[in-house]
């Protein structure tokens, strides 16, 4: 079981308040990833549940029982850290044997789990070094090791993978989403990098300020972003947002429309505009497009192989369905 | 760019450095030979330098005189005995100070520091009159209490810098792995800080070997120290000078045999944490 509740939870440090009263529901057997820019109050969430750092009022409850007061050991989470905080002092196995030791489980079943998370995270042939004669991976996945055999109802990750490099980032990402397939246990994940959070949530909470922004699939946040920064801050490259005459017509402040609903024809279409950069991936090709009577230039995702180049007049089309309207609030219309 | 060292440079640095270490160890090495000489030639003028009857004779006469072994033995009670209370205080503290500091802690070590500035005759007389009401002049409780008090400010400084170096992290996985402070304290902290509580003791141990002031004011025979026992050759029968060496010699030994077997420690943990 891992139903994590937070209640009008607040935290201050000082007289700063980095969470505002702050109400989240994580079902069990969730993946919910906690996504934001540095400082929108993510890993303080994180640690909070972890009972790391005490909350300044409201309430957490773990499957059902109030955990607010419960100092981290008692929470039954498990926590895995982006520095992997690994003793150092340690071989792998007493790494891992750890959190077992202090439970008082007995040596025969302590050995039995590591045996098994050794083989299901490849540290077998580890198991008798000391974290710092092991790659950044190996640490990585010691660290998981260690908090797998606990058995915890559920998992906390504070940025787990940036410390790693971009090849090795993406076969951890799906190490994890497997694991979490096997295990079927709760799972937070903390991160500043929403391609992590689209590739792996369930439910993704989108933090501003310590303020929940949206809290939904990554499809939902994808194809009904509640509000502009939501829409800048999921997708990948970047939403383009329209001020001015051009939203106008849409009966909006501003409109969004990413650039892989935007249609380029060299012939015909709703906005001129000029090639500037393109940037070429092999099967995309992202242009950035200056459109006449617009400040900022329009990102658009073409095929791999489309034969533009800079200077070159083209034309754009907005998929009309596609497009995302905001009020001057920045607020969604529906 | 690396800084060019020619070998020249590299002679003239050495011989420098040399002529400095000499005359640092000069006092301790004239010590040693006057020890071996005899009190005539002790006192030659011009002095004497290696040339002279060598002779062991001051060694007998201090050990027929004077209890030698009884004093070492006091004051290995006394410095190990005050740095085991030290530390056994000061890792709590310095863990509170270092993990989850208050407001007022940077005062806290401000203030246990300023202690040391104090002199210490100015509260000679109170701590003889308190040691003699609790009738506990010239015992081991006492000596062991005063000198781990005097050198507490410097084991909490040393531990806190040390601990400093700990990333925080690894103690809140252990925390998050459910130990409790005392585990998280003896099986994570400790462990990971040996270099540094290795030298902070060693340290510490010197420093209490060596302390003169209290240990001479608050003894006088059965808890008396080589302090003690040096300050014995120096006034009452004039002055012995080859007798007085004899006895310093054999005080200083045994420190200068630790300090040489360990000054591989004591440099790793001076500088621990100066590079990751």
């Amino acid at each position: 079981m891992g139903r994590i509740t937070l209640d009008k939870v607040t935290k201050r440090f000082g007289e700063v308040e980095v969470i505002p009263p702050l109400d989240l529901t994580i079902d069990d057997g969730e993946f919910v990833v906690f996504v934001g820019p540095s400082g929108c109050g993510k890993s303080t969430l994180l640690r909070l549940i972890a009972g790391l750092e005490d909350v300044s009022s409201g309430q957490i409850r773990i499957d059902g029982e109030d955990a607010t007061q419960a100092p981290p050991a008692k929470r039954k989470l498990a926590m895995v850290f982006q520095s992997y905080a690994l003793y150092p002092h340690m071989s792998v196995r007493k790494n891992i044997a750890f959190p077992l030791r202090m439970a008082g489980i007995d040596k025969a079943e302590q050995d039995r789990r590591i045996e098994n998370a050794a083989k299901v995270l490849n540290l077998t042939d580890y198991l008798e070094r000391r974290p710092g004669q092991l790659s950044g991976g190996q640490r990585q996945r010691v660290a998981i090791g260690r908090a797998i055999v606990r058995e915890p109802a559920a998992f906390l990750f504070d940025e787990p993978l940036s410390n790693l490099d971009a090849a090795l980032r993406v076969g951890m990402r799906l190490e994890i989403s497997e694991l979490h397939e096997r295990l079927k246990t709760t799972m937070i994940y903390v991160t500043h990098d929403q391609v992590e959070a689209m590739t792996m949530a369930d439910k993704i909470v989108v933090l501003r300020a310590g303020n929940i922004e949206q809290v939904g699939s990554p499809l939902t946040l994808y194809r009904e972003p509640r509000n502009l920064f939501v829409a800048g801050f999921i997708g990948s490259p970047k939403m383009n947002l329209i001020d001015g005459a051009e939203a106008a017509k849409h009966g909006a402040r501003t409109i969004g429309i990413r650039p892989e609903h935007i249609d380029v024809s060299p012939q015909a279409g709703t906005w001129e505009g000029t090639v500037g950069v393109s940037e070429h991936l092999g099967s995309d090709t992202f242009f950035h497009v200056h459109v006449d009577g617009m400040k900022e230039p329009i990102t658009v995702r073409a095929g791999g192989e489309v034969g533009l180049h800079h200077g070159d007049k083209v034309y754009l089309t907005p998929q009309p369905e596609r497009i995302h309207r905001f009020d001057d609030k920045g607020l969604r219309i529906a | 760019m690396a800084r060019a060292v020619t070998p020249q440079k590299k002679a003239l640095w050495t011989v420098l450095a040399w002529i400095v270490g000499l005359i640092i160890f000069f006092p301790i090495l004239w010590i040693i030979l006057t020890s071996f000489k005899t009190e005539a030639t002790a006192i030659a003028d011009p002095p004497v330098w290696f040339f002279f009857d060598w002779t062991t004779e001051n060694y007998g006469i201090v050990q027929d005189r004077s209890d030698y072994f009884r004093f070492l033995w006091n004051s290995v009670i006394l410095s190990v005995g005050s740095t085991a209370v030290g530390i056994l205080i000061a890792v709590p503290a310095a863990w509170s100070m270092a993990f989850v500091p208050g407001r007022r802690t940077k005062d806290i070590l401000m203030w246990m520091l300023s202690t040391k500035m104090l002199p210490a005759v100015g509260v000679l007389f109170p701590i003889v009159l308190i040691a003699k009401w609790l009738n506990m002049y010239d015992s081991y409780i006492l000596l062991i209490g005063v000198l781990t008090l005097i050198n507490l400010p410097i084991i909490v400084w040393m531990l806190y810098t040390y601990f400093k170096e700990i990333p925080v992290d690894i103690l809140e996985a252990a925390r998050m792995d459910g130990a409790t402070l005392r585990s998280e304290i003896l099986y994570i902290l400790t462990p990971m800080a040996i270099p540094g509580i290795a030298s902070t003791v060693l340290l510490n141990i010197i420093l209490a070997w060596n302390e003169a002031f209290w240990t001479l004011n608050l003894t006088t025979v059965s808890a008396a120290p080589l302090t003690k026992f040096i300050a014995s050759y120096s006034s009452p029968e004039g002055l012995f000078f080859a007798k007085l060496s004899a006895a310093s010699t054999m005080a200083i030994a045994p420190i200068l045999i630790l300090g040489w077997f360990s000054q591989k420690q004591l440099v790793r943990g001076l500088t621990f944490g100066a590079v990751k």
